[in-house]
């Protein structure tokens, strides 16, 4: 075995050496498969058009192409570790991703080892990016999220009871309903929280639960296999409350649950489709194109939340190669600390402690259940 | 109070009928072979999965159901010639590990086929309206399966005691050798076990991914080990014993599902206690418990080790 | 009875290959850059050597086929996990639970050896009941104790230990035993050798076991338990001692298996482990220790590292190949296993070892020994 071993170990050194010339690497850690694969794919998409939209980057004064590799973790946080390496090992300059909390924060120490930055893409739970220097984030986080949330259902809406749902074991989840509920009850509202285990897909009993507890709106910050599910078994019991969703929620197929049903569906989010409507367009032309693309998307050109920060984690990765003026994923990082961009998503730029972006607004939005589209709402801050 | 216990029940009532589909499936080939058929929880799940394919290519309802009915059946048989039928000579653990290979082969075939992305099963009509019961709401499927359950296991019983095919298949599960040195097909019988298992299981497909429309590769997984639990609670190779252990399990998990809130509504306790965590290890807790007081299960039959 | 043990010569060249392997794996880590997949494989087949080999002990030597191995694989991570994570550090990772109510951190050898034993002590108490079963019996009953364990480490109300359902995380990893220099540069590369140290000599530990007059006890009771019974071996002693045992090195394969993850989360305890590493044992020879570890590393190389490639597009002179996309290894992967399943029953050592390779000239003079 020693024999083939290091016959392998030559060749793969052999490989990486020969494909060294004139090309950087950007590592693209995001699930392709498991419970968010659906999410994660959504999220490649922006990447991936980016890439088409520009395909290379100048780099002190050299034109360099940028090829992004893919890993596959799995959205689960036992893959990840071996996802993460294989990105280190084909040497890329940085990373973009993941979609999911939990899996950025099992590959995170891989990265963190190998001196690669890190750029989390819609990853919200606050320990992404706390205590290290290498993990940054374009997104806002959970705590406000979760308070947005719990305002908007509590102002807004006019709900005093809530009824909150995660899986088990998903930091995503777990998080969001954390930081919603301490800011429900801060307002004075009552909040009843309850877990599900992986796999499951029978959430008629969750749903009459809530029922029981006279419950106003249905939390359910969850992964979309799960979402759909819930959507459509609210549907077949009348729920009479409103579900009410993180950005995992704002994805066509989730849309699609809802649409001919009678219910309330109120997300909070990253992106309006016709907030940038030059990106929309190119990137609706460039799904019709190709159609693998158009699969992944979930067989329709509607843009998801996260496609749009996919670019953006794109072009600030390029911006950050730019500044760094070297594809040393050390400078790299360094030149991070100092990046802006004014992306679809609105002007990124990190904060100095955590490499956390400075954000403090979220979108809502609400399902059209008569023509299957999201609606925008408003624009919610913390206050 | 009844008003509070109901929708649980009404839920499992629903999820137990369709653990019965698949437990009858399991303990026919239990019976029959004592071979724990770990891939007959897949072959649940492919057969949902054919349907969203069959149904997403254009043909039409009427045609897509009894085709996926078919091809499933015949999935079971193939399974049944390719990974079990050249063990039959090997120890019983060997044909285990194969049962295990098969399904972990047929959950990464469709992680391949599907791309990993969730599949939304088509909407069968009728059976996915809502219907309002005793002031609680659920689609007509739950309603159906349980008679739809019961039919299908009284012509199965009919079949078994009272057809050729059905008279073999008891006798090669009272005796493997014997009834080979009878004259009896072995074969021929084995592979009707598994046609008619794994037909159950797709009509087990059918009311299942109507009530919760999502499939995915692992969606067979939890089904398919919880109706095996539901086989050795009734006394595996009974099937009226399945079915009655489907059902209980089906009802238990879904009031442990509900229990905080139950527990709140009687007033026995004040607040939440998070058992809803246990609505799997439930099942388990319970096999283990019965295999320990009872180890043939409710209606098993007492079998004796021959040195 | 005992007899004077010649050395043989297959003691002698076993030991020369394992030391070289050793050289070899110290060398390689101190000269190869540390990113290379080689060395992730090599952890990961380490740990998962010392679980399939745990496993084997189970069902290859004494003929009990349990399905808990992620079990206990669980109860030793998270014994691991809880007790070594720094007091600094506990606030950050049991944030939702006022950093926990364990306030104290283990050194690594320790916390190690407690999660083995915790895994032993739950092992000995479902067997009292559990094991009375018979063979398929048995194993649904295990595999029902691991989803039971999996649910009891998830429940919110165990939070202040257990962190819930959530990630422990920031415990010593297999990295933290490189030598590093005042800058914080490593200087000797070790997060490679230890793994392969600790599951050296768990191992090791286990192949005298299975010489010794025990272990002839255990493949006794495989091979027909009613006539061990006649023979005067006490079966319920036995096989409870094999159940404890088998436990004990899961769980220590479970902390190992902690620290190549750098986090633990009940919800990756899954059956499905379970199903990967009894595929290593059937891939390797039920029944051979050697077996189980040179399958252990061709499982993991080909699942992690030289796979890898048939999820990926594929360009070949010009001509895309066909099929290849995300998903694709592991169809190829489980069309393999089904091959040596079906067709290569034996695996790949059958039930011999590496030294038995070097000693079958002399097996007939040997026979008596």
């Amino acid at each position: 075995m020693k024999k083939i071993l290091s016959l392998v170990l030559v060749l793969m050194l052999a490989l990486s050496a020969a494909a060294m010339a004139e090309t950087v690497k950007i590592g693209v850690f995001e699930p392709a498969s498991g419970d968010s694969g659906a999410g994660g794919k959504q999220e490649m998409l922006g990447m991936q058009y980016a890439n088409h939209e520009t395909p290379t980057v100048e780099i002190g004064g050299t034109t360099y192409d940028v090829e992004l590799v893919y890993a596959d973790n799995g959205s689960s946080t036992d893959k990840a570790p071996s996802a993460a390496q294989s990105l280190v090992a084909e040497g890329v300059s940085v990373v973009l991703g993941s979609y999911g909390s939990g899996v950025s924060i099992a590959g995170s120490p891989i990265f963190a080892d190998a001196g690669i930055p890190a750029i989390g893409v819609t990853c919200t739970n606050p320990q992404v990016t706390a205590g290290n220097k290498h993990y940054f984030r374009i997104c806002f986080l959970d705590p406000f999220q979760g308070t947005v949330l719990a305002n908007y259902a509590y102002k807004e809406l006019g709900v005093t009871t809530a009824y909150c749902l995660a899986e088990l074991g998903n930091d995503y989840d777990v998080g969001l309903v954390h930081y919603f509920k301490e800011a429900f009850e801060g307002l004075g509202g009552t909040v009843v929280d309850e877990t599900f285990p992986t796999g499951t897909s029978d959430f008629t009993s969750y749903l009459s639960n809530a029922t029981a507890m006279g419950a106003g709106v249905f939390f359910a910050p969850c992964s979309i296999a799960y979402i759909t599910q819930i959507v459509a078994q609210a549907a077949s019991q009348n729920a009479a409350f409103a579900l009410l969703g993180s950005d995992t929620w704002d994805s066509n197929v989730v849309i699609e649950a809802a649409t001919g049903t009678n219910l309330k569906v109120y997300v909070s989010t990253f992106y309006q489709e016709g907030g940038a409507p030059e990106f929309d367009s190119g990137i609706k032309a460039w799904l019709n194109e190709d159609s693998e693309a158009m699969t992944n998307n979930g067989g329709n050109d509607m843009i998801a939340a996260v496609s749009a920060m996919g670019y953006d984690a794109y072009y600030v990765a390029l911006e950050a190669l730019k500044a760094a003026g070297s594809t040393d994923p050390k400078a790299v990082n360094d030149a991070l600390w100092n990046v802006t961009y004014d992306g679809v998503s609105g002007a990124i730029a990190f904060e100095a402690e955590n490499g956390d972006a400075i954000r403090d607004t979220a979108y809502i939005k609400t399902a059209n259940t008569a023509d299957g589209v999201w609606e925008f709402v408003t624009v919610q801050g913390v206050e | 109070m009844f008003q509070t216990v109901l929708p649980y029940i009404l839920s499992g009532i629903s999820v137990g009928g369709q653990y019965a589909l698949i437990a009858i499936g399991y303990t026919m080939v239990y019976g029959i072979l004592r071979l724990i058929n770990f891939a007959h929880g897949d072959v649940f799940m492919v057969a949902g999965i054919l349907m969203v394919y069959i149904t997403a290519s254009g043909v039409p309802l009427y045609i897509s159901i009894p085709l996926v009915l078919v091809l499933t059946a015949l999935i079971g048989f193939v399974i049944e010639r390719v990974a079990y039928k050249p063990l039959r000579e090997a120890p019983r653990m060997s044909i285990m590990i194969s049962a295990i290979g098969v399904s972990y082969t047929l959950q990464n075939l469709v992680l391949y086929i599907t791309g990993g992305l969730n599949q939304q099963y088509p909407t069968v009509p009728w059976i996915s309206e809502s219907v309002t019961i005793f002031g609680a709401t659920t689609k007509v499927v739950t309603l159906i399966t349980p008679v739809l359950t019961l039919v299908l296991v009284v012509m199965l019983v009919w079949l078994i005691n009272h057809t050729k095919v059905g008279m073999a298949m008891r006798a090669v599960s009272k005796d493997f050798e014997t009834s080979q040195l009878m004259g009896i097909r072995i074969n021929s019988v084995i592979s009707a076990t598994f046609v008619i298992g794994s037909f159950l299981a797709a009509v087990g497909s059918v009311l299942y991914f109507t009530n919760y429309t999502t499939v995915i590769q692992t969606s067979g997984a939890m089904p398919g080990l919880k109706a095996f639990v539901a086989a050795v609670f009734g006394g595996i190779g009974s099937i009226p014993g399945a079915v009655v252990g489907a059902f209980i399990i089906g009802i238990c998990e879904n009031i442990i599902k509900g229990l905080d809130i139950i527990l709140i509504k009687a007033g026995i306790s004040s607040s939440m206690l998070g058992l809803t965590t246990f609505s799997d290890a439930f099942t388990f807790a319970l096999l283990i418990v019965i295999l320990v007081v009872k180890p043939t299960g409710l209606f098993g039959e007492k079998t004796t080790d021959k040195v | 009875m005992k007899q004077k043990r010649k050395i043989t010569p297959g003691a002698v060249a076993t030991a020369v290959i394992v030391i070289a392997i050793y050289a070899a794996v110290f060398i390689s880590e101190q000269f190869l850059p540390p990113t290379s997949m080689l060395f992730t494989v090599l952890k990961k087949g380490a740990t998962y050597a010392l679980v399939a080999v745990s496993m084997n002990l189970l069902n290859g030597f004494t003929g009990l086929f349990s399905l808990g191995q992620a079990g206990f694989m669980l109860i030793g991570a998270y014994t691991y996990a809880v007790l070594t994570i720094p007091v600094s550090q506990r606030a950050a990772v049991y944030q939702y639970y006022d950093g926990g109510i364990i306030q104290f951190a283990l050194p690594v050898i320790p916390a190690i050896i407690l999660a083995g034993l915790l895994a032993a002590l739950c092992a000995l108490l479902i067997g009292l009941p559990v094991l009375r079963l018979k063979s398929d019996y048995l194993a649904i009953a295990t595999l029902g104790f691991a989803e039971i364990m999996r649910s009891i480490f998830q429940w919110d109300k165990l939070g202040p230990l257990t962190n819930g359902s959530n990630m422990l995380r920031l415990f010593p990893t297999f990295n933290d035993f490189n030598i590093k220099n005042a800058d914080g540069e490593v200087v000797v590369y070790l997060s490679t050798l230890i793994p392969f140290l600790i599951s050296g000599v768990c191992i090791l530990i286990i192949v005298l076991l299975i010489r010794s007059t025990y272990g002839r006890a255990f493949i006794a009771i495989r091979d027909d338990e009613v006539a061990a019974e006649a023979m005067g071996i006490n079966l319920a002693h036995h096989k409870r001692s094999a159940f404890c045992i088998s436990s004990f090195f899961a769980g220590v394969g479970g902390a190992m298996l902690a620290m190549y993850m750098n986090s633990v989360q009940a919800k990756s305890f899954t059956s499905a482990m379970t199903y990967e590493i009894l595929l290593i044992v059937v891939i390797g020879g039920i029944g051979s220790v050697t077996g189980s570890c040179l399958s252990s590393f061709l499982f993991v190389a080909c699942s992690e590292w030289w796979l890898r490639f048939l999820d990926q597009k594929q360009v070949i002179g010009g001509w895309e190949v066909p099929l290849l996309r995300n998903g694709f290894r592991l169809v190829v992967f489980s069309i393999i296993i089904m091959i040596v399943v079906l067709f290569f029953r034996k695996g790949i050592m059958g039930d011999k070892e590496l030294w038995d390779l070097f000693n079958r000239k002399k097996k007939k003079e040997g026979a008596q020994g």
